[in-house]
């Protein structure tokens, strides 16, 4: 019993600490990283995301009222329907009419559901081009230039190219520019608040802020999934088919993310980090990369 | 010799085997039975002790059970845990189990339509549940997770063991095709004069549609994972796309298999259920054709919603709307099935007896794990929810709330008939208010996971993870104990349980099974049964 008590009260003192951190956490802005305790989605940093929040919000609302109405009847029947309140069962077996509200009801709350959701799924699944993504979200002050940025899922690793920027580079998952560092235990402090442990990458991902980025995502190896939860962007690396997706991220910040697609024993080790910028920062950086890979492997970039 | 067949002798025993020959060359639907039951009670608590060291590894972040490095061995438990709890716990429970026992006793037949092949069917599954254990310790387990997706499967895993586990699943596969033509068979041909099909009990419809689903879906499994052993071993490139493959076709494959089998697993514990509820209720059941018709419709509707699990998998968009207002459809019969049960009990004169609680709980279980699925079937939310724990939250609660409830309600309402001595009530309902208490405890903090965008089948996971996974360990020691206490029950009923006569639920209990002794003796209905 000591033991229990003992256990449950550093539980709870821990669940304490845990919630402070949370706060300090949530406090940081455009960190779309998860926090302890936390019972919903990621802030959204994205359009798409956030009405996928609102859609789920609905959703959410939708299903704890019918949940709690199941319940509520079952709670009903055992008060008024027990073998002592009832001693006498009637014998009803059949009512045509509350058989077809039971039915109808049903069709019609999954239609009023439906619809959203195809809207929304035909606006996120399908890559806009700048003009259409202007008129569904006039609020946005998008930019002119998409970006495309190609994704390869590796055992186990993420690789990046900027094919129009002429970029490329591999990620690995760590705390540092050192391959693999993310394997070991963090130490006695623990990972860095901004650099969480398995979710911080060797190097990120950059994009400019309020741009359309394109993403074509394939699979060296075996099947991944590119995943990046504050952008409601989750899509398979497949050997052998490029899929698409895409987002325009309208916070600027760091997001975090994870492989999603059993991949074999480093699954739980390939992250996925993008940092969005403002536009200058990531033209400097990719000016930066474009002079370390001109370096690095001259001849054939310089010669493009 | 003769003096084994001792003196009971009446003019239709026919004298079968003794000792180990009578289980062993057993053609008794209720020895198979329970033989199936037996080996569904080992295989769960193997499935679950595997569950035991998944919770146990993520119960902190870090590594806690495994070195680290050997992150492999992790998705080796939850790909064994799967298929496991799939194939050899709610399978051979529902189906080879109380299929076997109830079907002949509820429609007035001697016994199945096939009795050697009802051996064959049993005896298939020994090798194959010997092939996939060992599949665990030859070379490094297979670590692709219950679904084998290629190309994980296939260049992804060398060695022995992912072939183990392809070759189990072609036997347990076998095992159910033959099942599922001699029930169907038995439930066509052999019902009592006057049971027609719309006067049938509702778990001989349920055996019904869950046979049919598997005589239809599970070739295509043994398709798919034969392409995946010739993938391997034969040089064929069926699912790589390299030479022209392509591993979306396997995906394809598998869930045209894999979803009409979620309705398998559940389908058997709805049919339990109905029965347990209207006993309970001293009620028949209320819109029973309905329910009847429900069960027709999800298993119909539930072949044609197959790609519902790979809306990130880059399908088209018009495909995945399809199959995103497929899927909803779904709830439709679901919402019948729940709404009748509770009208069924709405006026009943209810006594809360282990099996009762048991339904009731799966009633309210099911209507969670179904909700969620609902807002899963909705592609773009799933785009945030894929391969998360949310998914892992849902399916829990349908699989582990919905099938097992029901094995568990079918096993303390019927275990008077198959061993003639009643369970103990008081430690019956420990038991369920232990495991609800454990289940939920585990599974639903795996919704918030989810949420928070923690990915499946990782062995560990960023910090922040770290409480409500907690949580959901302490969940899983919970349902475990009450696992253990489940096996307390079941040795002490079958040992020293009270013995009860043919009808010992009274007034309620009206199917033909009723009729018969308890235990049912070794051979019943050698008379027809007329039905009203």
């Amino acid at each position: 019993m000591m033991m229990v008590r003992k256990a449950a009260g550093a539980f709870v003192a821990v669940a304490v600490a845990m919630l402070a951190m949370a706060r300090s956490a949530l406090a940081q802005a455009g960190f779309g990283a998860p926090t302890p305790w936390q019972m919903n989605f990621q802030e959204a940093a994205t359009p798409v995301m956030a009405e996928i929040v609102t859609f789920h919000n609905f959703l959410t609302v939708l299903i704890t009222v019918i949940c709690l109405f199941v319940l509520g009847l079952l709670l009903y029947i055992v008060w008024r329907f027990n073998a002592k309140s009832n001693p006498v069962p009637s014998k009803n077996t059949h009512n045509t009419m509350l058989e077809v509200v039971w039915t109808v009801i049903p069709v019609a709350i999954l239609v009023i559901m439906a619809i959203p959701s195809f809207r929304l799924l035909y606006k996120s699944d399908v890559v806009p081009d700048v003009a259409k993504v202007r008129e569904w979200y006039p609020e946005i002050n998008v930019a002119a230039n998409p970006i495309d940025i190609k994704a390869t899922g590796n055992q186990w690793f993420w690789s990046y190219e900027y094919p129009t920027e002429r970029v490329r580079f591999d990620s690995f998952c760590g705390m540092g520019p050192i391959e693999g560092a993310c394997f070991e235990q963090p130490g006695p402090q623990g990972a860095p608040a901004n650099r969480p442990r398995l979710l911080e990458t060797t190097e990120h991902v950059l994009v400019p802020v309020n741009t359309l980025v394109r993403l074509l995502v394939v699979g060296q190896d075996v099947i991944h999934a590119w995943a990046m939860p504050a952008f409601g962007v989750k899509i398979d690396a497949v050997p052998g088919r490029t899929n698409e997706a895409w987002f325009i991220a309208t916070r600027e910040g760091t997001y975090f993310g994870q492989c999603s697609e059993l991949c074999g024993q480093g699954h739980g080790y390939m992250p996925i980090t993008v940092e969005v910028v403002s536009r200058a920062r990531y033209d400097a950086w990719v000016g930066q990369k474009r002079a370390d890979l001109a370096v690095k492997d001259g001849i054939k970039f310089a010669a493009n | 010799m003769s003096s084994a067949y001792g003196g009971a002798h009446d003019a239709h025993a026919h004298h079968g085997p003794t000792g180990w020959k009578r289980w062993a060359y057993s053609t008794n639907h209720k020895d198979i039975g329970t033989m199936y039951l037996i080996f569904a009670c080992i295989f769960g608590l193997v499935g679950g002790l595997i569950s035991l060291l998944i919770r146990y590894e993520l119960q902190e972040p870090g590594m806690q059970l495994l070195a680290e490095g050997d992150y492999h061995q992790f998705n080796v438990f939850t790909t064994a845990h799967g298929l496991i709890m799939v194939f050899f716990l709610i399978m051979p429970a529902l189906i080879g189990g109380f299929g076997n026992w109830f079907i002949p006793l509820m429609i007035g037949a001697p016994d199945m339509a096939f009795p050697r092949l009802n051996n064959m069917s049993f005896w298939f599954m020994i090798p194959s549940a010997i092939m996939l254990v060992g599949s665990v310790f030859a070379g490094d387990g297979a670590g692709t997770g219950w679904t084998v997706y290629a190309p994980l499967s296939t260049s992804g895993h060398s060695g022995p063991s992912v072939d183990m586990a392809i070759l189990a699943l072609h036997l347990a596969g076998a095992s159910s095709i033959l099942s599922s033509i001699n029930f169907i068979t038995t439930i066509f041909n052999m019902r009592a004069p006057g049971m027609t099909l719309h006067r049938m009990p509702l778990f001989i419809w349920s055996q019904l549609i869950t046979t049919f689903l598997l005589l239809l879906s599970l070739p295509v499994l043994a398709g798919a994972i034969t392409m995946l052993l010739t993938d391997r071993n034969f040089g064929t490139a069926f699912y790589d796309a390299s030479r022209g493959g392509d591993p979306i076709l396997y995906q394809h494959l598998f869930w045209f298999f894999g979803h009409p089998e979620v309705y398998v697993l559940v389908l058997p514990a709805f049919g339990i259920i109905s029965h347990v509820i209207a006993t309970f209720s001293k009620k028949p059941i209320f819109g029973y054709l309905g329910m009847a018709y429900a069960m027709l419709a999800i298993g119909a509707v539930g072949f044609i919603v197959w790609a519902h699990h790979m809306y990130t998998a880059g399908m088209s968009v018009d495909t995945e709307a399809y199959f995103l207002a497929a899927t909803l459809v779904i709830a439709v019969p679901t919402g019948i099935k729940i709404f009748s049960w509770l009208a069924t009990m709405w006026g009943g004169s209810i006594e809360f007896k282990t099996p009762m609680l048991w339904a009731v709980g799966l009633i309210f279980m099911f209507t969670v794990g179904g909700v969620t699925g609902v807002v899963l079937a909705n592609s773009p939310v799933t785009t945030a929810f894929h391969d998360t724990y949310y998914v892992v939250g849902h399916f829990h609660y349908v699989m582990a709330m919905g099938a097992l409830f029901g094995i568990f309600s079918g096993w303390y309402y019927w275990i008077g008939k198959m061993s003639g001595r009643q369970y103990n009530e008081t430690l019956g309902k420990w038991h369920f208010w232990l495991t609800m208490i454990g289940v939920n405890l585990t599974f639903f903090p795996m919704h918030f996971s989810g949420l928070a965008g923690m990915p499946r089948r990782i062995p560990d996971y960023p910090d922040a993870f770290a409480g409500w996974n907690y949580i959901s360990s302490i969940g899983s020691y919970v349902a475990f104990a009450s696992a253990l206490l489940f096996v307390y029950i079941a040795i002490k009923t079958i040992t020293s349980g009270e013995r009860v006569g043919a009808n010992y639920w009274g007034e309620g209990a009206t199917g033909l099974e009723w009729t018969v002794d308890s235990p049912a003796p070794h051979h019943t209905h050698e008379t027809m049964p007329q039905v009203r």
